[in-house]
């Protein structure tokens, strides 16, 4: 196994990860300006599973990357790149548990319970409150514009290494090796 | 003078009836309902996730005798505009046309048939549930017990949203607003 590679797991996990949040996000926003409607209803449900599941994903990610750490980083780029690089990898960990918390929170404060699939029921995390809802959906609402602006800086300074700086970068995320590994 | 003799006269003569009543054993009706500590609150579920409520106005009469529950007589009206749950935009469609249709059905309402004792303390009640214009038969199972002055009544039953056309057109699919609806109706009822 190539070294400079994530674990299988780990590059498993990141781009289910990817695709579930692409996919809840375009949910909330193809539904959240609709009246009310069954077919918001069903949205939002497919919205909070899967939102749900990105918490549960995020945890196992975090375990897996404890057991199994991110290979060493080799390529060169200047100190602020890197900086910058490790912010925004800090900052998406951190809205990939809070999101899904207080969209949670949010849910127990407007009183409606979330469950996973029509399969179990969560607990409430908090009494039915008025306000508290609005502040939460309010938070809600920033940290996913948040979440979007960090996405566009993660997916643009990748495609940058890919394209630009030819360093082989995303290999280290993705599935196959990259032809200049195969060389080696 | 005149005033205050026949205001003691009225006392005494409220106090002999009640001593008579007491004296002959006369277990006293419960007729009145606390409306401030009685509760509506019902259940759906939302693709599977439940969402509770409650009706916050509601008045009735009944008449309760804890050694004859059988004879025992309720009749109850809900102002469906007191509905509560989730937040005000689900409010508004709950008293839409699709869904209770308050401007034409401003009230429910639930009258007894007949009490059926089930067990200790334990009863099934038959009546008549009216709701949107369609009545539709319900049987609910009750408990009761006495705290104190009060008796404190517990009937839990579970109607079908749809007998009462309740969520027409798009929202009558079952999957995603369920047609079993759990009611819980808790009455504190004394003797005044």
């Amino acid at each position: 196994m190539n070294e400079e590679r994530y674990h299988p797991i780990a590059i498993l996990i990141h781009w289910l990860m990817a695709g579930v949040i692409l996919v809840t996000w375009s949910i909330a926003t193809v539904i959240s300006d609709m009246p009310l409607s069954p077919t918001r209803i069903t949205g939002y449900s497919w919205h909070k599973w899967l939102g749900v599941t990105i918490l549960f994903l995020v945890i196992m990610r975090m375990l897996w990357r404890g057991f199994y750490p991110p290979p060493k980083f080799t390529i060169v780029m200047p100190l602020w790149q890197k900086r910058v690089m490790q912010l925004t990898h800090i900052s998406l960990y951190i809205l990939m548990i809070t999101l899904p918390l207080v969209g949670w929170l949010m849910s127990s404060a407007k009183g409606f319970s979330v469950n996973y699939f029509g399969l179990f029921e969560l607990p409430d995390l908090v009494e039915k409150n008025k306000e508290l809802g609005i502040f939460l959906k309010e938070t809600h609402e920033i940290l996913a514009n948040i979440l979007v602006g960090l996405v566009l800086i993660h997916v643009f300074a990748a495609l940058k290494h890919q394209l630009i700086d030819k360093d082989g970068l995303l290999s280290r995320m993705a599935f196959t090796q990259s032809k200049k590994e195969r060389s080696l | 003078m005149k005033k205050l003799k026949r205001f003691v006269c009225i006392r005494a003569s409220a106090g002999v009836a009640f001593a008579c009543f007491t004296l002959n054993g006369f277990a006293v009706d419960y007729t009145t309902i606390d409306l401030s500590k009685s509760k509506i609150n019902f259940t759906t579920k939302l693709m599977g996730s439940n969402l509770k409520g409650e009706f916050g106005k509601f008045s009735g009469n009944v008449v309760f005798n804890p050694d004859q529950p059988e004879k025992a007589k309720v009749n109850l009206m809900i102002d469906i505009a007191s509905f509560s749950a989730g937040g005000e935009e689900l409010q508004e469609e709950a008293k839409g046309k699709d869904w209770f249709n308050t401007k034409i059905f401003p009230v429910a309402n639930f009258v007894s048939d007949s009490v059926k004792v089930i067990g200790i303390d334990k009863l099934e009640i038959h009546g008549l549930l009216t709701i949107k214009g369609k009545t539709v038969p319900i049987t609910a199972q009750a408990t009761h017990q006495r705290f104190g002055n009060d008796l404190v009544f517990d009937a839990s039953l579970k109607l079908l949203r749809l007998q009462y056309a309740l969520g027409e057109g798009t929202w009558g699919d079952p999957s995603t607003v369920s047609n079993e609806v759990p009611v819980n109706v808790h009455l504190v009822l004394n003797k005044k």
